[in-house]
């Protein structure tokens, strides 16, 4: 362990962390049972109203905000045992997309935009980042823009829980520079977004048209660099901590039918070909988890370091492949069970798929820290 | 041989950080110099009288500096220390990539056991010669045609008034034919309900009439283990260790301490550590089409996804300390260690070997392979982890049952 640039082996966790770990536990367990997520799958919103209040009440949307905006200021770390846990049991919110947003305020924003929006984060306000021009999570540069009389031009595609967000901050060209421009809900017309029909039927996004939507200079976020950086790192480590919670309930599905599937006159869990692999899956699992806790221990810098920046992505590679093949296993070990709708494991597939694409899939991140650990 | 230099009075403990230079000195400026031949990467390479003299030389010189058994008694060749001033002695050691110690079923296994559970007798007759490399010391668990499977042991030990005769044979003996000591496990009592139970472990001296050793050639075309056989071998009924019967319970102790000093082994480095770097460093010195092969965006693609991994595998280290981290399948990481880290080295050294070119078809003795052959006896050397002390398949199977409660097959 010599390489300088791989060297930090940082992984921290605190009481309170641990606190808000078991909280989250047990929160998402009992308000996300199986049923509970199946009768979601549907919904317009995809989320129940009532848990959204109480996670707010819990006090979860201002953990990670300063004091000063009435969060509890525990850090972006102390989210990711609680995100991990949504994972776990498939509970799906606008959290992540709030977390996201409110760290781009906190990161880039001006006085009066946190002033302006964290409160309301702390209170249920939702928000939401707006990237997307084409399906290249690794674009460099973005066609929608923002004029010198700041009227935008451009639709951004899969905008997380565009539906219910109260605001978007969206990428946008200023004057040949990337910013990210604060845009509230009210100020689209009608008929900007359009719903689109997602393969992890746990989430929601839109397209969403920003044409003809005037701010002020005031809606330019003055750190926009910083801000976008360090956003699109903890999108995904956050896809990763949800991946990797994921990924254990999508092995704790495959056990139980393992431990009770009988075929050709024994338990099929006793046959190395399906146990082998599903060891597999732990270790995979495992690595995910020490990952996502080592970055989370590195997050709480106001612009998150290179050490910080290796962790991310290393977490996001790992946890979302990890889940990929969790899911993919899942379906073939269930059997002609696995190919129904009705099996849970297609759950963790469609996820899997869907969260690959988050924030950047494997090589993508493979591609960066290619960069950063090699040159 | 000269003797351990340090009084034994009673000393100020050092300041950590004023230690780590002081060692570091030490060994760079008492690093043997290349000796002509290759120097053994792990403790089972062992082959010739030539490598065993070189290392029996070099432990005892690390010992005689006061860097081995720091946290042992004074008066059993120790210093008495706290364990941290042993760690941080091996970490620099496997830094400096100084040779190993290579004494280690006694500096690992068998010292911290007489440590731990034996009597003053054990203690005075044994410690000090495991530390100063004059007693090398062999382990004699597996047997052939058994592999790891322990309960299978058929070795038998029959006690015969002050002695018991010893009859059987044992495999992957490493160093047995230059061993003095073997810890052994052999059955005293075959009507028992459960496998484990007939077995007991013995401090059984090799030199003894009627033990032989056969050394076992290896894929490399080295040597490093033997295969030990027993016919009517007589050995005092004290070299017992603990009752007869309690074998099992013991040799599971006995793997306990490997874990370094502040688990009770006495420290030294008994495997060159080859990382990561090593094959970054590769990778920057061979070239494709007049550029470092380190340039290469697949060749870059597959380095990171080992580096994720190897720092997935250190850090699950740290992990592991953590209970709030560990609540789901708690018993995960530890078991899963062996099977993660030997699979990685696995993959890791074979990669460096495919990325080689046309150079890795050569094998040791050319003088055209890249360093010597370092990567050709790392990756096949390798297999010794991922084989012995229980094969990754095994070990899979271990894990799918008593980790995620699988059936058992």
């Amino acid at each position: 362990m010599e390489n300088a640039r791989t060297a930090n082996m940082t992984l921290t966790f605190s009481e309170e962390q641990a606190m808000i770990l078991d909280s989250a536990k047990s929160f998402c367990r009992d308000r996300s049972n199986m049923t509970a997520v199946r009768s979601l799958l549907s919904s317009k919103s995809g989320y129940s109203a009532n848990v959204w209040s109480e996670m707010v009440a819990l006090g979860w949307t201002g953990i990670a905000i300063t004091e000063q905006y009435g969060g509890s200021d525990l850090g972006i770390g102390s989210t990711i045992p609680l995100v991990e846990s949504m994972g776990r049991h498939l509970l799906s919110t606008p959290y992540i997309s709030t977390i996201i947003a409110s760290q781009a305020l906190e990161r880039g924003g001006s006085d009066a935009q946190k002033a302006n929006w964290l409160p309301r984060v702390v209170e249920g306000s939702i928000g939401t980042l707006a990237l997307l021009d084409n399906e290249d999570w690794g674009a460099t540069t973005t066609s929608c823009t923002l004029s010198s009389e700041f009227e935008l031009q451009g639709t951004k595609l899969l905008v997380n829980d565009a539906a219910v967000a109260d605001f978007f901050i969206v990428l946008a060209s200023y004057n040949g520079a990337e910013v990210l421009v604060l845009v509230e809900a009210g100020a689209l017309p009608s008929n900007s977004l359009s719903e689109k029909v997602l393969i992890d039927e746990t989430k929601r996004a839109c397209n969403v048209s920003f044409n003809g939507v005037t701010v002020s200079e005031a809606a330019i976020l003055p750190n926009s660099v910083n801000a976008l950086r360090d956003s699109r790192l903890i999108g995904a480590v956050l896809t990763a901590a949800e991946a990797t919670g994921s990924s254990a309930a999508a092995l704790d599905v495959v056990v139980a039918y393992l431990t009770s599937r009988v075929q050709f006159g024994r338990l099929i869990g006793s046959y190395q070909s399906l146990k082998h692999p599903t060891v597999e899956m732990l270790i995979a699992m495992d690595s995910a988890r020490t990952l996502i806790y080592h970055a989370a221990s590195l997050l709480d810098e106001q612009t998150l370091n290179q050490d910080a920046e290796i962790a991310c992505r290393m977490a996001k590679a790992q946890a979302t492949d990890a889940l990929l093949f969790a899911g993919d296993r899942g379906i073939q070990f269930h059997g002609g069970m696995g190919f129904t709708y009705d099996c849970d494991a297609q759950l963790f597939l469609r996820r899997a798929l869907w969260m690959q694409h988050q924030y950047g899939d494997a090589q993508h991140h493979r591609l960066h820290l290619a960069n950063l650990l090699l040159d | 041989m000269t003797t351990n230099t340090h009084s034994p009075q009673t000393h100020q403990a050092p300041d950590i950080k004023e230690f780590r230079t002081e060692v570091a000195a030490w060994l760079k400026h008492n690093r043997p110099a290349d000796p002509g031949f290759l120097l053994p990467q792990t403790f089972m390479e062992v082959g010739s009288e030539q490598v065993l003299e070189f290392l029996r030389e070099w432990q005892h010189k690390v010992w005689s500096a006061g860097y081995l058994g720091m946290a042992w008694p004074e008066k059993y060749g120790g210093r008495g220390m706290a364990p941290v001033y042993q760690s941080i002695a091996d970490q620099e050691m496997r830094r400096l990539r100084v040779p190993i110690c290579f004494n280690v079923i006694g500096l690992g296994w068998a010292g911290p056991l007489i440590m731990d559970i034996g009597s003053d007798y054990e203690k005075d007759k044994y410690l000090k010669g495991i530390l100063n490399a004059e007693d090398i010391w062999c382990q004699g668990f597996s047997e052939p045609n058994h592999g790891s499977d322990l309960g299978s042991i058929q070795t038998s030990a029959q006690r015969d008034g002050d002695n018991y005769v010893i009859n059987g044979s044992k495999i992957w003996t490493t160093m047995g034919n230059y061993a003095k000591y073997m810890i052994l496990l052999a059955r005293t009592d075959v009507q028992v309900d459960r496998r484990y139970n007939g077995l007991s472990f013995f401090l059984a001296p090799m030199h003894t009439h009627g033990v032989s050793t056969t050394p076992i050639k290896k894929l490399t075309g080295e040597y490093g283990f033997t295969e030990t056989f027993f016919a009517e071998a007589r050995i005092s009924a004290t070299s017992l260790m603990g009752e007869e019967g309690q074998g099992w319970q013991i040799a599971m102790k006995t793997l306990q301490y490997e874990r370094g000093a502040e688990a009770g082994a006495a420290g030294g480095i008994s495997i060159l550590s080859i990382v990561m770097n090593d094959l970054l460093k590769m990778a920057q010195d061979v070239q494709r089409e007049g550029q470092p092969l380190l340039k290469d965006p697949v060749t870059r693609d597959n380095l990171v996804k080992f580096l994720i991994e190897e720092k997935a595998l250190y850090l699950a280290e740290k992990r592991i300390s953590i209970p709030a981290l560990c609540a789901d399948y708690p018993s995960s990481l530890p078991l899963s260690g062996k099977l993660r880290g030997t699979e990685f080295f696995r993959r890791m050294r074979q990669y460096a070997l495919t990325l080689q070119g046309a150079q890795s078809a050569l094998y040791v003795g050319d003088d055209d392979t890249l360093d010597g052959g370092f990567w050709q006896r790392a990756y096949m050397n390798n297999f010794s982890t991922t084989i012995g002390g229980g094969t990754s398949q095994v070990q899979a199977n271990i894990i799918g049952e008593h980790v995620l409660g699988l059936p058992k097959d």
